[in-house]
C-alpha cells in the first residue's frame, strides 16, 4: 500500500528547476534510499516531503492528502504529526539535555513524557548520557539523541537526511542497525545520503540528477543482508557502540589535552 | 509531565544554561528598572524634599483678624492651628505691634515669639544673637543707623497710650505724655538685616511687649510656615476658615505660587526624562532580543521542523522576554532605591521616602516593557522558513 505518492513533481527557483518533473511511490514500512550528486535535488525532495516546502507543480500525496496544496498550517500538523526528521547536522538544542530535546519533539506533539523519552534514549544505548548536554556529547551520540527525538512520536515516516555524513564507520554502522531495527518494527524510511554503503542497506535506492530521477536499484538481496545482520546485531552493535564510545571518550580526552 | 512544566523547563533552561547571552538582555532590563524605578521615587518625594527647601523662603500663610475684630486672640490662633497637621507645621510666628517711642521720636516695635519668628523667617540676618531673656531687643539695621546703637548698647523705649498721645498732640503735650508714659530699658543682642521694611522695626518679646503697655492685647498676625503643597495650604485655609470665625487665614500668594510653579516645573522634567528612559530601556532590550532571535534562526527553524505552531514560538520566546522582565524588574526596583537614595543624599541632602508600592509598580512595567519590546523580533521570528535554516543557509 502506497504510503507516499510524487506525481510528476517540479521545484522551480527562477530559471532553476530543483526538481524535474519527478514522480515517485514509497509503500508502508518501505526503506528507500536517495542518492545524488550535490545539487542534483536531494534536499529539494526531501524537505518536500518533510512538508517543509511545497513544490511548484505536481502532486504529493502523503497518506493519501495532497500536502502540495495544503496551508502552512496544516503542513505544520501533518509534519507534527506523521513525520520523524533526523539531520546531518544533528541539530539539537544545545541548552537542553538530551532528554530534554526529545522530550522537546513530544511537547509539540502532544504531551511531554520523561519516562518514555528515557526508554527512547535506552533504545539508542543513551540512557546513560541523558542528563548530558550536546556539547558534552559526541558527533555519534548527537545522532543517536536525534534518532531517539524522531522516533518518540511513532512518525509513520523517518526521514534522515545525510544521517551518517558527519559520523565516523562505528557510529555509521550504529545507526544503519537502528534503522534496520525501526524498518522491522514497520516504520517506512526515506534516507538521502551520499555514501553507497548506507544506500546498499535499502530495500530500494533511487538515484536523482539534475533535479530527474535518473535511476532505480532494487536490493535484491534485501531480506538475506537483513536477517544476516539481524543475527549477529547483539554481538556485533556492543562491539560498535564499544568501540564507538570508546572513540568518542579518546577524542574528548584529546580535546582536552589540547 | 505537563506541558506547562515542560514550558517552564525550557525558559529556565534557556536563562540558566546560556547565561553570558542572557546577562545583556537582563542587564539592559535591569539598568532601565533601576532608572525608572529611582526616577519614580524621586518624582513622589520632589514635592516633600522641595517642601522642606522652600520653607526657607518665609511664611507661606498668615492669620489676620477677621472682620471687625482688632486683633487675633491667643485661644483663637489655638484653635485654628489645630486644624493644621502638625508635622506639617514648621514654625509659628504671633505677632503684636505697638507705637513706642525712642529718644522721643516714634518707632514701631513688633512683638513675638523668637523661635518662632526664627523658623518661619530663616532668611533673617542677624548680626549679633537673637534675644534670650526679658529685656532684650532686637534692632532693624535702619533703625540702628538712625539711632547709632549696636550689639551690647542700652536704649530706652516708652510707650504712650493711644489715647493719651492724641490729646498730647493737639494740647498740653509734655504734661500728658510724661504723666502717662512708661519706659523700659533694652539691652541690643543683634541687629537685624532682612532686606526688607522690617528694618525699620524694632523687635520685642511678647512679654516684654506686655510689661511695656501694661496691656495684654491680642495678636495682631499671626505668621505660619506649612510644608504642603498649594491645594493642602487652600484646604487648611478653608477649614481654618470655617471652624474659627475670629480668624482670616490667608495664603502668602508670593511663596505658594511660586513653590507650585517650580514642583510643577521640577516634576515635569522628572517625568520626561523617565518617560526617555523607558523610551530608551524599550530600544535596547528590542535590540538585544533581535539580536538573540537571529542568533536562534536556527533553534527556530528545528522547532518549527519538529511541529511547533508560530503560537507556541511566540509563547516561549515572549515567556523568556517576560521572566527576563521580571527578574530585571525586582532588581531593577531594588537598585531603584538606592540610586533615588544617593540622588536625594546629593541633591536635597536628606533621605528618601521608600515607596513599597514602586516594587509591583516597577515589575509589572519591566514585564511590560519587555513583552512589548520582544513583540517584533519575535514576529520576525515566526518567519522563520525550517526548510532554509536546516540547510545553513
Amino acid at each position: 500500500m502506497s504510503l507516499l505518492e510524487l506525481k510528476n513533481v517540479s521545484k522551480i527557483y527562477g530559471n532553476l528547476k530543483a526538481l524535474d518533473n519527478v514522480s515517485l511511490n514509497v509503500d508502508t514500512g518501505e526503506w528507500v534510499a536517495i542518492m545524488g550528486p550535490s545539487g542534483s535535488g536531494k534536499s529539494t525532495m526531501m524537505n518536500i516531503i518533510g512538508c517543509m516546502d511545497k513544490s511548484s507543480l505536481g502532486e504529493v500525496l502523503l497518506d493519501d492528502v495532497d500536502i502540495s496544496k495544503i496551508s502552512s498550517k496544516k503542513l505544520t500538523e501533518i509534519r507534527r504529526d506523521k513525520i520523524g526528521l533526523i539531520f546531518q547536522q544533528f541539530h539539537l538544542v544545545n541548552y537542553l539535555t538530551a532528554v530534554e530535546n526529545v522530550m522537546l519533539a513530544q511537547y509539540y506533539h502532544s504531551m511531554p513524557d520523561e519516562k518514555e523519552a528515557m526508554e527512547a534514549l535506552e533504545r539508542v544505548g543513551l540512557a546513560d548520557r541523558a542528563k548530558h548536554l550536546p556539547s558534552q556529547l559526541s558527533g555519534g551520540e548527537q545522532q543517536r539523541v536525534c534518532i531517539a527525538r524522531a522516533l518518540i512520536n511513532h512518525p509513520e515516516i523517518i526521514l534522515a537526511d545525510e544521517p551518517t555524513g558527519n559520523l565516523d564507520e562505528a557510529n555509521e554502522n550504529i545507526v544503519i542497525d537502528l534503522f534496520r531495527q525501526l524498518h522491522n518494527e514497520g516504520t517506512t524510511l526515506i534516507v538521502v545520503t551520499h555514501d553507497p554503503e548506507v544506500a546498499e542497506v535499502a530495500q530500494r535506492t533511487i538515484v536523482l540528477d539534475h533535479g530527474k530521477l535518473v535511476k532505480e536499484v532494487i536490493n535484491e538481496n534485501f531480506n538475506q543482508q537483513n536477517q544476516a545482520s539481524e543475527k549477529s546485531a547483539k554481538t556485533v552493535k556492543t562491539d560498535e557502540e564499544k568501540s564507538a564510545d570508546k572513540k568518542s571518550e579518546s577524542g574528548k580526552k584529546t580535546k582536552k589535552k589540547k | 509531565m505537563k506541558k506547562q512544566n515542560m514550558f517552564f523547563r525550557m525558559i529556565t533552561a534557556s536563562l540558566l544554561r546560556r547565561r553570558s547571552r542572557m546577562l545583556v538582555a537582563l542587564l539592559a532590563i535591569m539598568v532601565g528598572a533601576t532608572i525608572l524605578s529611582g526616577l519614580v521615587t524621586i518624582y513622589y518625594d520632589v514635592p516633600r524634599q522641595m517642601g522642606e527647601q522652600f520653607r526657607n523662603y518665609g511664611a507661606n500663610m498668615i492669620f489676620l483678624p477677621a472682620g471687625d475684630n482688632d486683633g487675633i486672640s491667643s485661644s483663637d490662633s489655638d484653635r485654628a492651628l489645630a486644624d493644621i497637621d502638625k508635622n506639617n507645621i514648621v514654625g509659628v510666628a504671633p505677632y503684636r505691634y505697638e507705637t513706642v517711642l525712642i529718644n522721643e521720636r516714634p518707632v514701631i516695635a513688633a512683638a513675638t515669639d523668637f523661635s518662632g519668628a526664627k523658623a518661619t523667617s530663616p532668611y533673617w540676618y542677624v548680626t549679633g544673637a537673637w534675644p534670650s531673656e526679658s529685656g532684650q531687643v532686637l534692632v532693624g539695621e535702619d533703625i540702628a543707623e538712625l539711632y547709632g546703637v549696636a550689639q551690647g548698647d542700652e536704649m530706652t523705649v516708652s510707650f504712650v497710650p493711644a489715647n493719651t498721645s492724641e490729646v498730647s498732640a493737639e494740647k498740653n503735650a509734655d504734661e500728658n505724655t510724661k504723666e502717662n508714659e512708661k519706659s523700659m530699658k533694652f539691652t541690643v543682642t543683634g541687629i537685624l538685616d532682612t532686606g526688607g521694611s522690617d528694618e525699620n522695626y524694632i523687635f520685642i518679646s511678647l512679654q516684654d511687649m506686655q510689661a511695656l503697655t501694661g496691656e495684654s492685647a491680642a495678636y495682631d498676625m499671626v505668621e505660619l510656615s506649612i510644608s504642603a503643597t498649594q491645594d493642602k495650604l487652600e484646604s487648611y485655609a478653608d477649614k481654618i476658615g470655617k471652624d474659627v470665625s475670629a480668624v482670616s487665614p490667608r495664603l502668602v500668594k508670593r511663596v505658594t505660587q511660586s513653590e507650585t510653579t517650580v514642583l510643577s516645573k521640577l516634576q515635569s522634567l522628572v517625568l520626561i526624562v523617565t518617560v526617555v528612559v523607558l523610551l530608551l530601556t524599550m530600544i535596547c532590550v528590542a535590540t538585544t532580543m533581535t539580536a538573540v532571535v537571529t542568533e536562534r534562526r536556527k533553534e527556530i527553524g528545528l522547532r518549527k521542523a519538529l511541529g511547533a505552531s508560530n503560537k507556541s514560538i511566540t509563547g516561549e520566546f515572549m515567556g523568556e522576554g517576560m521572566m527576563l522582565g521580571g527578574i530585571g524588574g525586582i532588581l531593577g526596583s531594588v537598585l531603584g532605591y538606592f540610586f533615588a537614595e544617593l540622588v536625594s543624599m546629593n541633591v536635597f541632602n536628606s533621605s528618601i521616602t521608600f515607596q513599597p508600592l514602586l516594587i509591583p509598580v516597577t515589575l509589572v512595567v519591566s514585564v511590560a516593557v519587555t513583552a512589548a519590546a520582544c513583540l517584533l523580533p519575535v514576529r520576525s521570528a515566526t518567519d522563520v522558513d525550517p526548510a532554509l535554516v536546516l540547510k545553513g543557509e
